[in-house]
């Protein structure tokens, strides 16, 4: 590599970092100013003299009920919606990636097509059916519907990492006395935990950002989750919204996503260009 | 069977054969089968039970408003949406939103794997930040990003030296839209970037440097070495982003909330069913939206001759 | 330990095609066998059967005097080495030797005893703790091997397991398999597509073409009685010379000149019109260097090029075929899995020859050694069928030649 190709190099990295960073630390900056600041116009990146707010944004959004309520909402739906994806997709990845079967073309279009579902299209008929039902604005109402929509990306993804186990692994165990069962307990669950980990991660991910169905499926903090409620987090006056406080909600809305992302970057890296790319 | 089969007849001796087919075989059948039961009745549930009556109520003159009054239309419901000026109107922004964004982001990503591609410090560290608007939520990045385009507590203005510090971004339709599609193209360059790398991954080393040594310059070797070979690549990214913005919702649901005109096909059909509760109407427009998402794959797929088998290594 | 008897054993996929077509081998308790062929023949589909990885279409597998067909790999007792070794990477070394035994629920005692008696044979007790991504290709091998042998197996089975090796390993290991083998006295069936494996490792070798047996035999039998071209043509390195030939009374007409046969091979060639001859390199040599050559089993020839090994050197002569000589021998050829190269006869000559390359030469051939086959059957006719082991049938070779019509009919059946 020669020296000026170095420096293009360094230079696209910092603009990388910026590019991905600048926004987010403005967040976090705009989570600083105080609601007072706010309401008067305080423009620029960082708060300004005598407009900064130290904690109180954050002490006024984790003390309101109906911002703690969405969190507790979003990780529980998120949560369950995400398990129970993950543990279908593997029964289904497993299959398709090492079954003959009919229908295994079917299954694979049938996930391709609702990965590119418009969801706004469902919204009308689920709305209906949930109300009918009695699972409309329940955690019930949103978990069946994330559990559909992230079956796609986690059979893509786990069936991609079934696929790099050799055949001979299960053979060789066959051979060496095991059970079909034992087989797929000693052998393949060891060596795909690591693609279901990351199934799971992409599936979280999913169930935390979703917003059509938040919104749509539920009418009350009973089950809204936590990218609604921040949308409806429009303070006293509608015209003129709180930003301050709405940042500080953000930032601690975006914690979980943090946090994951830096345990396992390279999982959901791997992950994410195996599930789509080479799935 | 008591019949003797023909001997020259092979269809007939592979159908005997397979009907002789191995126990092994039929219980790897039924094992499938039952392993992937769950997932299909799931995806199923809702998708296509919906999808249907969604079909079925877009034929009915139907308000949740008042509900006991449901009248059919037949396609009544399509001719008021296909004729109202709204429908075409929210179709274009949503046409221009995916045709930017997505160029946009091919540009971008493509510079941004390039460098990924040869990082040579802060690997962790720029992995670990790519993903971070991949992972953020889009409510949460359409406000950052409101507030950064807002004259009043944002710093937009403040940092572009041809912009009035008290130019409101989301009083007119042009700089409206154009907020909109920042947050959009911030939040989804990531994930572009990070498909083409996989695929800028896939190209041999040895072929670029085999071109170097047949003397291609740079720009050379990237468009007749590194572009064709990760075409497939390139086309399944700019297939799932394409389709993914022409869904754009959350982003004008926080940004602008369809004002300026910045209404996307989503939002439209949101507000009928869920705001106003029309959901004859609204079910009209669920049919249509869906239909247009199944045109523009299609239209890619067939423009682009995306070989999706070819990219998912599928015989 | 036990025989392994395949009796007719036949294996159709789905598209009707015979990967394996009627193959009948006894392989006796103790005895080292080895299935042998060009890729596609089958041969690793008929190991899968043996260990029970792949349905037997018909007949019957005996092993142990007990009839297997119906049984899962997991009852058929029998341990298998993978080509790709198929070593679990979530386990050490220790572990995956001992997985076997843990599957049957063996006591932790019992367990380590196995497990360090097998490392100590295999010399892997260093690497016990490590796993196998932390190993060389060689190591690997060794532990595929210490999983096979920690249990009492009725027999062992390989499926190429040298063929990821480089060639000085791949050397290396093929005589501590064999050492192993003999130590332990286990059946052992082992899958190869290279023929010095074949030769060096088994008490008995099947050549198999496009999934039926064409010969079963020692491998010195195989080496001087193949029964018919390809297994002529497939065993020996390098290969035998395949010229067109004349019969005329007592002596054949090769390219090159006449040379006089013994009586009995001259007889059983008799009224047969264009012959190929076989002869292996080594029975040629420079006539200079040869004590008193016999006149009528010389000839002279352009040497083309000259390859000096030292201890040896191979000389080439190119020659013409006549059409229908040409077609077999391409055939051949493919069928061997090789390039069609031209007609040309290679001569193996002893090191203190002097030829060089362009010389006009004269070359001796050792006539008692030459085989003749016919060009339409491809039979040997100067097979010595009390020394060639087992030969099937004689239309071994036309029959898989209709199935390799048929396949080309039908297309594609993957070698599994």
């Amino acid at each position: 590599m020669t020296g000026k190709n170095k420096a293009l190099i360094v230079v696209g990295t910092i603009l990388i970092l910026l590019w991905c960073l600048t926004p987010v630390a403005w967040i976090i900056s705009l989570s600083f100013k105080s609601q007072q600041a706010i309401t008067n116009g305080s423009p620029g990146f960082f708060p300004a003299d005598g407009d900064g707010a130290g904690w109180q944004n954050y002490v006024d959004v984790i003390n309101d009920e109906q911002f703690r309520r969405a969190i507790f909402n979003s990780i529980g739906i998120s949560l369950i919606a995400t398990l129970l994806s993950v543990i279908i997709a593997t029964l289904a990845a497993y299959a398709i990636a090492r079954l003959e079967f009919k229908g295994k073309k079917l299954v694979l279009t049938l996930a391709l097509v609702i990965a590119m579902f418009p969801v706004v299209s469902l919204v009308g008929p689920l709305f209906d059916m949930w109300r009918a039902i009695g699972i409309y604005d329940t955690w019930l109402g949103l978990i069946i519907p994330y559990m559909s929509f992230t079956l796609p990306l986690a059979i893509w993804t786990l069936s991609a990492f079934f696929r790099e186990i050799p055949w001979e692994m299960e053979q060789a165990a066959q051979v060496d006395g095991a059970t079909s069962w034992q087989a797929f307990r000693k052998v393949i669950v060891p060596l795909a935990a690591p693609g279901v980990f990351t199934a799971a991660i992409l599936t979280f991910f999913f169930a935390w950002n979703d917003f059509v169905f938040g919104i749509s499926l539920t009418s009350t903090e009973r089950a809204r989750p936590i990218p609604a409620a921040l949308s409806f987090f429009v303070g006293a006056d509608p015209f003129n919204r709180p930003a301050s406080l709405l940042a500080a909600g953000a930032v601690v809305a975006t914690i979980p996503i943090i946090v994951i992302v830096l345990l396992f970057q390279r999982k959901i890296v791997a992950g994410l260009t195996s599930g789509a790319v080479k799935g | 069977m008591s019949t003797t089969v023909a001997p020259d007849d092979k269809r007939d001796v592979r159908r005997a054969e397979r009907a002789a087919a191995s126990d092994r075989s039929k219980a790897e059948n039924a094992l499938g089968l039952k392993l992937v039961a769950p997932a299909i009745v799931l995806m199923l549930i809702v998708t296509a039970f919906p999808m249907l009556r969604a079909l079925y109520l877009s034929l009915f003159d139907y308000s949740l408003t008042a509900p006991d009054d449901r009248n059919f239309r037949g396609l009544g419901n399509y001719v008021t949406a296909l004729s109202d000026p709204l429908f075409w109107q929210t179709t274009a922004n949503t046409v221009l939103i995916m045709v930017v964004t997505v160029a946009v982001e091919l540009v971008v990503g493509f510079a941004f794997a390039m460098v990924m591609h040869r990082v040579i410090f802060a690997r962790g560290i720029v992995r670990t930040s790519i993903l971070i608007p991949y992972g953020i939520i889009t409510v949460v990045s359409g406000f950052a990003w409101q507030f950064a385009f807002s004259y009043k507590n944002g710093f937009v203005n403040y940092w572009l030296p041809f912009i009035e510090d008290n130019f409101d971004w989301f009083g007119q339709y042009s700089s409206a839209m154009a907020a909109i599609m920042v947050s959009e193209i911030w939040k989804t360059t990531p994930f572009m970037s990070l498909l083409l790398l996989a695929g800028l991954a896939q190209v041999s080393e040895d072929m670029i440097e085999a071109a170097q040594v047949d003397g291609a310059t740079w720009w050379q070797r990237l468009w007749k070495v590194i572009l064709p070979n990760m075409r497939s690549a390139i086309m399944v990214a700019v297939l799932f982003r394409a389709l993914d913005a022409y869904r754009i919702f959350d982003n004008i649901f926080v940004m602008t909330a369809g004002a300026e005109g910045t209404e996307s096909i989503s939002f439209l059909t949101y507000r009928q069913v869920i705001e106003q509760f029309q959901l004859g109407l609204g079910s009209a427009l669920s049919v249509l939206l869906f239909l247009s998402v199944l045109l523009v794959a299609f239209l890619i797929v067939k423009v682009f001759r995306v070989d999706l088998a070819a990219a998912r290594q599928e015989s | 330990m036990a025989a392994i008897e395949m009796k007719n054993i036949v294996k159709k996929y789905g598209d009707g095609f015979p990967a394996v077509n009627d193959v009948s081998i006894d392989v006796a308790d103790g005895e080292f066998l080895i299935l042998v062929g060009p890729s596609g023949c089958g041969k690793s589909t008929l190991l899968r059967m043996i260990v029970g990885l792949e349905d037997i279409t018909s007949g019957d597998m005996v092993i142990d005097g007990k009839r297997v067909n119906d049984l899962a790999p997991r009852d058929r007792n029998l341990a298998m080495v993978f080509q790709n070794y198929a070593l679990y990477p979530h386990l050490s070394v220790y572990e995956n030797i001992a997985f076997p035994l843990r599957l049957a629920g063996a006591k932790d005692d019992e367990v380590d005893k196995k497990v360090r008696e097998a490392s100590k044979t295999l010399e892997l007790d260093e690497h016990l703790d490590r796993k196998p991504g932390n190993l060389s290709g060689g190591q690997r091998q060794r532990v595929a091997m210490g999983r096979a042998i920690v249990r009492d197996a009725s027999a062992f089975l390989f499926d190429e397991p040298l063929s990821n090796l480089d060639a000085k390993l791949r050397g290396q290991m093929r005589t501590e398999i064999s050492r192993l083998q003999k130590r332990l006295g286990i059946t052992t069936v082992y899958v190869t597509h290279d023929q010095t494996e074949a030769m060096t490792l088994g008490d008995r070798v099947a050549v198999l073409k496009r999934g039926v047996l064409q010969q079963l035999a020692t491998p010195r039998e195989l080496y001087e009685n193949p029964c018919n071209l390809f297994v002529a043509g497939f065993i020996g390195s390098p290969p035998m010379n395949f010229l067109p030939a004349k019969v005329d009374g007592d002596s054949v007409e090769l390219p090159f000149g006449k040379v006089k046969l013994p009586a009995d091979k001259a007889q059983r060639a008799q009224g047969k019109d264009l012959l190929i001859a076989g002869i292996r390199p080594e029975h040629f040599d420079d006539a200079s260097v040869v004590d008193n050559p016999d006149e009528s089993a010389t000839f002279d020839a352009t040497v083309d090029v000259v390859e000096w090994l030292g201890n040896e050197a191979y000389a080439y002569i190119p020659f013409e075929a006549p059409p229908e000589v040409q077609k077999q021998l391409t055939q051949l050829e493919k069928d061997l899995d090789g390039e069609s190269m031209r007609t040309q006869l290679v001569v193996s000559l002893d090191g203190a020859s002097r030829i060089q390359e362009g010389d006009n030469a004269k070359i001796w051939v050792n006539a008692a050694k030459i085989h003749l086959f016919d060009p339409a059957t491809g039979e040997n006719l100067t097979v010595d069928a009390e020394h060639a082991g087992t030969v099937p049938s004689d239309d071994a070779m036309a029959k898989a030649e209709e199935a390799g019509h048929a396949q080309d009919d039908v297309h594609v059946t993957p070698e599994a």
